[in-house]
């Protein structure tokens, strides 16, 4: 398995390794950092007007803050590149539906709210 | 003629107890992860194609629904339009009615954050063989998750209790909160949307705990240690990790956007 880089010095039995957390608690301040912006843009971008470019800078943040989740809490980032590409690409994938889909449901919605006039 | 490659010629006893080392021949890890962590993240995959279908099919209704296109100040709750979430979880425990949009949503979002860093920190244990301070980061991750569910049972109160101020039906009837058929919020599927949703996550979050609890008494019992490795913590982890990914991606579709 692929792992973080640990201190290489040879324990004696019974001896446990000083915890190497640093990048734990960094990660995390990065989710934290990310989701207060995510918060104070969502109340200063109200109303109509902004809307399309709140939601895209909402979205961009989410999908930065997976990153994280999936890359350090989860160890992605450093698996192998196969393993890497074998989740990424349903993913993908699934992204694709989520566009379509929603582009279809602004469809739906309009041919509903026009059939009568 | 193929040689054979299983039987042995009697001649060769000699090397018969030599282990074959061949692509086929077993103890081989694709993308050097081991068998129950490779099978963690398929089932995750899988996992996540049943969220994506949930929030796909938010997206389509919540797209097929009109808008409300006035100033945010003068919402008010209508079968007609899609409502504001932020007018809608608007209240805080033991803050009666006061208006903080949002407010319990972000507390919960960061009570789930700090449960997935306390399970990196029950990993990074569990790597040392460190057993005292895996139970103790479990113990946190546990507490984190419970009080998460303690929330979402405290937002599920609120949402179908309703607010003070009732949505007043076509026959003059007052109607407070939700259920799955109607709601006071907006169009039928917003509500039944929160209930699946959040429903079907908060059940995630559930099981994740009890695999915890489990982990921290097999841990306690000394099972990993004996085993010689906290492998079972980490697949328990990357669990607990996408439930946590899952939250993010409902925290910004369902309550930010």
């Amino acid at each position: 398995m692929a792992s973080h880089a640990t201190t290489e010095h040879t324990l004696a039995p019974g001896e446990i390794a000083k915890p190497n957390t640093g990048w734990i608690w960094k990660t995390f301040g990065v989710l934290v950092l990310i989701t207060a912006v995510e918060f104070a843009i969502t109340f200063a971008l109200e109303g109509e007007h902004f809307k399309t470019f709140r939601n895209s800078i909402l979205i961009g943040l989410t999908i930065l803050k997976a990153f994280f989740i999936v890359g350090e809490f989860m160890h992605l980032k450093h698996e192998t590149k196969g393993l890497i590409w074998t989740i990424l690409i349903p993913v993908a994938l699934l992204v694709w539906l989520l566009v379509a889909l929603v582009t279809e449901g602004s469809f739906i919605g309009e041919v509903l709210q026009n059939m009568f006039k | 003629m193929a040689q054979p490659t299983t039987l042995q010629h009697p001649a060769a006893s000699a090397t018969q107890d030599a282990p074959r080392t061949g692509n086929w021949d077993g103890g081989n890890e694709p993308f050097k992860a081991s068998y129950g962590k490779l099978m963690m993240w398929f089932f995750l995959l899988s996992d996540a194609f049943t969220f994506a279908a949930f929030l796909t099919t938010y997206g389509m209704i919540r797209h097929k629904h009109e808008v409300f296109t006035g100033d945010a100040k003068d919402f008010v709750f209508s079968t007609r339009w899609w409502p504001i979430p932020d007018h809608v979880f608007n209240a805080f425990p033991g803050m009666g009615e006061a208006n903080v949009p949002l407010g319990f949503v972000a507390l919960m979002t960061m009570i789930l954050i700090l449960s997935s860093v306390t399970m990196v920190l029950a990993v990074e244990a569990g790597h040392r063989m460190d057993k005292a301070d895996v139970q103790k980061w479990l113990l946190w991750t546990i507490l984190f998750g419970a009080t998460f569910l303690a929330s979402q049972a405290w937002e599920w109160t609120h949402f179908i209790n309703g607010h003070a101020e009732p949505t007043i039906m076509a026959d003059g009837t007052k109607f407070y909160g939700a259920n799955l058929s109607m709601n006071q919020y907006g169009p039928v599927l917003f509500a039944d949307l929160f209930f699946f949703i959040t429903g079907f996550h908060g059940t995630h979050v559930f099981s994740g705990v009890c695999l915890l609890v489990w982990c921290f008494i097999a841990t306690t019992n000394g099972t990993f240690e004996k085993r010689g490795h906290y492998e079972m913590i980490e697949k328990i982890g990357l669990y607990w990790h996408f439930v946590d990914l899952v939250w993010v991606f409902v925290f910004t579709f369902f309550y930010l956007v």
